[in-house]
């Protein structure tokens, strides 16, 4: 009797265990996303947010809004291009037209990229990935500039 | 402890001096006092800072002139269209400005290119366009170096030419409120939040002197 009930108790126990261990997990990613976001949202500040606004919002027709899920989806790598050598060709957001050229940022590490675009598509848009320090490497790789 | 009683009185004169309570606003830059003879009698008379003429290209290639600016209140700051610093914010600022005030014609907007070589005519007009300005009470101008930047020191705007800095032109992103006899009436950082909202209530301070 008292063996059964040490069973179940012990099982509960490990029961309870691996749950908690789980959830840790899980917010452990996300802890790392919110770390990359907050590092990101300096570094906007003082490299971006005068042309795209502090929200992300852009400026009239010369500077496109950061919030447009779609063109981030369909355009995952080239972001880190874009960040680090500018934009000389005109950009479609939200179906409008910006013919602006957008200044580089040689001065920007892989790993200030990788905290600016988790902050960016994380904050302006729906997001919820983190851009990883080696996803930047690759993608700056892949450039060919 | 005088040392503190003196960080408090300073604190206690920029606090207030900053408060705008009155209802007129000062007129900003060095004032002169000269003798004049009116009907034999010497008056003296006081002389303000004025901003001194001026004629300008704008965005449409029409040459403007401080004459447009005539029985009008204005607006004017220095800026260039590929400015990556402070411009794009000080002109979302104004641009606040020029939409709570659009179609108003007792004001205007008046924004200086420091970048003569870049910014002619047809580049300022696409900037315009872009920034969803469609009528001429914001006028975009472009001018020689030396006339720009001359009257840049009669607003008290630094500008420099400057091949350090990113854009290669370095400038204050002062917005300048200038009154009917153009004499300066206020200068607020157009990138503070908190000074444009002052001049948002400055201008109507101004508009009412003139009711």
């Amino acid at each position: 009797m008292n063996n059964r009930y040490t069973i179940i108790l012990t099982s509960i126990g490990v029961l309870i265990m691996l749950l908690l261990h789980i959830s840790s997990c899980q917010s452990n990613v996300s802890i790392q996303t919110a770390q990359y976001a907050v590092n990101g949202q300096k570094l906007y500040l003082s490299h971006c947010q005068n042309c795209h606004g502090s929200k992300g919002e852009g400026l009239a027709q010369l500077y496109p809004p950061l919030t447009d899920n779609e063109y981030f989806k369909q355009n995952r790598a080239k972001l880190s291009c874009i960040i680090r050598y500018g934009m000389k060709e005109s950009i479609i957001i939200h179906g409008k037209t910006y013919k602006n050229q957008m200044p580089a940022n040689p001065q920007l590490t892989e790993l200030d990229i990788a905290y600016i675009l988790t902050y960016i598509t994380t904050n302006f848009g729906t997001s919820d990935s983190i851009y990883r320090h080696e996803e930047v490497k690759e993608a700056l790789k892949a450039c060919g500039i | 402890m005088r040392k503190l009683f003196f960080a408090g009185m300073i604190a206690c004169i920029a606090f207030t001096a900053c408060q705008s309570t009155s209802t007129t606003l000062p007129i900003i830059g060095q004032r002169d006092a000269v003798q004049k003879e009116i009907d034999g009698k010497i008056v003296t008379d006081t002389i303000y800072h004025r901003i001194p003429a001026f004629s300008f290209l704008n965005q449409d290639s029409v040459l403007i002139s401080d004459k447009n600016f005539d029985q009008k209140i204005y607006v004017a700051n220095f800026f260039f269209t590929h400015c990556p610093s402070i411009c794009p914010t000080m002109q979302r600022n104004l641009l606040k400005a020029y939409e709570k005030y659009k179609n108003d014609e007792r004001i205007s907007f008046l924004s200086h290119s420091i970048d003569f070589k870049y910014d002619q005519p047809h580049v300022l007009k696409e900037y315009a366009t872009n920034l969803g300005v469609n009528n001429e009470q914001w006028q975009f101008v472009t001018g020689s170096k030396a006339a720009i930047y001359s009257l840049a020191d009669q607003y008290f705007v630094y500008t420099k030419e400057d091949s350090t800095v990113a854009g290669g032109y370095d400038h204050s992103g002062y917005l300048v409120l200038v009154d009917h006899d153009k004499h300066i009436r206020g200068a607020y950082d157009g990138t503070n939040k908190e000074q444009v909202s002052q001049l948002l209530k400055d201008i109507d301070i101004l508009l009412k002197e003139y009711e």
